[in-house]
């Protein structure tokens, strides 16, 4: 159960999209994000689909695990497609007891759907061709101007990385140590809500102190090889818009413009 | 010359009650003066508790001495402005693998120690495929390291350190959490390292197979030195070790015990085929 998260796993193959600027593949997915609230019909979703489709074959990830960050949003979908199909005012279509459900709530749910669907797997196709290092290498470039503002970009950016590397190890340790209580007789799975959060006592106490005493020796582990914050350093694979990152940039507008027009013509 | 030069060196660690109050303290390290030349395998061996890895953490600079002096390149670790310089000549390999790599991919794990210092990317590059190379861990750069093997993983730990082009690397208790298989893997790298490249290596450990190849060897019990030599030295003394608490290699251990009963082997046998050797002898006779 705890192995389904794939946010932050890097799936590792080579493609043109692994090989992109991480600053691309950002400001690429939140274009994209921000291209899906655009416009409402059916056409110009299509297109999104479609287009995100196309990136997902050329970056080589199976599709499967794409899907597999869905799960964990699963409910969050459920809920919203209730909200809508019930609270949306309009034509009705059923009426059952006190619920109603519109034409409109209908059109809104199976939007909203279509939306969250795809606005997770865009992003999921981000965090699976991007290493978390490239990533927050990214973000702190792109979030550098903010330094002038007193902002700690690259002590921010660090800490996201460290913490996106310990995430697995984490989720080991978490799965020893449940096994450990198991065996010992723990029950994580019966009883009521109130039940089990008790039960995740003794599995946190020992995760929290095993996560303290790793910091620690990480915090070591940094200071032995150097580390001294973000002044002086350089970069092992420092940032530098190449040809396909342009080109990269290029597709991302024509999706834009064909989206926009889409939305206005259809 | 000295690379690592300590004397009189103590360290004392200050036990504090839930209210923060000093309590008392503790004498981790007492009175220790060493010397370790440029080129040389040293091994500190000790129980749990002997202070050596505290010993350790003071060749570059995590912990300062609260009497006596540590010179590392002959720069003083209490030196504020020095800290860095001596990081970078003393580098530091630690116990558990997952808690000091901090990349997260192989390659730019290695790169972190080098970004750090502020070597120019081109040089990065160059460094990190030299120290993957020299640790045999090459054709690995492209991994996760969380797929990775213990051993692996603590050659990726040395690699990184390597690639910091130290003049001497400080490993404690590095084959700790490791099978036996990924044990041998981090010796061997270890050795390679101090035969080949030339880097001065301090071996922290309590496996005394792992000791046999040092140059010299200094057991540390209560925080003092107890005993000191290389291992054929140290080995030849095993009531004085088991006094100690260490064990002794069965080989050595066997050819002590048939020597107390009369068989004439010499003292301080080290390995299998050392063992295997000298009974020839004796049977060819």
């Amino acid at each position: 159960m705890l192995r389904d998260i794939t946010l932050g796993q890097y799936y590792q193959t080579d493609s043109v999209i692994h090989r992109l600027d991480p600053r691309v593949k950002l400001g690429g997915t939140l274009l994209y994000m921000i291209s899906l609230f655009l416009f409402e019909n059916i056409w110009g979703h299509l297109l999104a689909a479609l287009f995100l489709a196309a990136v997902i074959r050329i970056s080589r990830v199976p599709f499967r695990f794409m899907v597999r960050g869905m799960k964990t949003i699963l409910f969050l979908i459920l809920i919203t497609v209730t909200f809508n199909l019930f609270l949306t005012p309009g034509e009705a279509l059923v009426t059952v007891w006190k619920l109603t459900i519109t034409r409109e709530g209908v059109r809104m749910a199976v939007f909203m759907v279509i939306r969250l669907t795809l606005l997770i797997i865009g992003s999921s196709v981000m965090t699976l061709t991007t290493t978390p290092n490239n990533l927050t290498d990214g973000l702190e470039k792109m979030l550098g101007p903010l330094k002038l503002l007193k902002v700690p970009v690259h002590e921010v950016a660090m800490m996201m990385s460290i913490a996106l590397r310990f995430i697995p190890i984490l989720l080991e340790e978490t799965d020893k140590i449940m096994k450990a209580q198991m065996a010992r007789g723990a029950d994580f799975d019966t009883g009521n809500l109130i039940q089990r959060a008790k039960a995740l006592v003794p599995l946190l106490v020992p995760l929290f102190i095993s996560a303290f005493r790793r910091a620690n020796d990480l915090a070591m582990a940094m200071e032995a090889r150097c580390y001294r914050g973000g002044e002086g350093r350089t970069k092992m694979k420092p940032l530098i818009y190449r040809r396909c990152d342009y080109i990269a940039y290029l597709v991302i507008l024509a999706y834009l413009v064909c989206k926009v027009l889409a939305g206005v013509l259809l | 010359m000295d690379i690592i030069e300590a004397k009189e060196v103590s360290f004392e660690y200050v036990r504090r009650d839930e209210e923060g109050n000093v309590e008392g303290t503790t004498r981790a390290v007492d009175h220790v003066s060493l010397d370790i030349r440029q080129g040389e395998f040293i091994a500190i061996l000790g129980h749990n508790g002997s202070g050596k890895s505290t010993l350790a953490k003071h060749m570059n600079a995590i912990l300062c001495p609260t009497e006596g002096t540590v010179w590392v390149d002959g720069k003083d670790t209490r030196q504020e402005s020095e800290i860095w310089n001596i990081r970078q000549s003393a580098g530091m390999v630690f116990q558990n693998p997952d808690n000091q790599i901090i990349g997260q991919v192989v390659e730019e794990d290695v790169g972190f120690g080098p970004e750090n210092m502020g070597v120019p990317t081109e040089e990065i590059w160059e460094r990190v495929e030299e120290s993957l190379k020299a640790v045999g861990m090459y054709q690995y750069r492209k991994h996760s390291p969380n797929k990775l093997s213990g051993g692996q993983k603590q050659r990726v730990s040395i690699a990184g350190v390597l690639a910091m082009h130290p003049k001497c690397i400080v490993l404690d208790e590095p084959t700790a959490m490791l099978d036996p298989n990924g044990r041998r893997e981090v010796i061997r790298a270890v050795r390679a390292l101090n035969q080949v490249e030339g880097v001065t290596v301090i071996l922290i450990t309590h496996y005394m197979e792992e000791i046999i190849h040092a140059d010299r060897v200094f057991v540390m019990d209560q925080g003092h030195i107890a005993m000191e030599g290389t291992p054929r030295e140290i080995f030849s003394q095993v009531e004085r070790l088991k006094a100690l608490r260490l064990d002794v290699p069965q080989v050595t251990l066997l050819a002590y015990e048939l020597q107390k009963s009369g068989i004439p082997l010499p003292d301080g046998i080290l390995t299998r085929e050392e063992f295997v050797e000298e009974v020839g002898k004796l049977l060819g006779k």
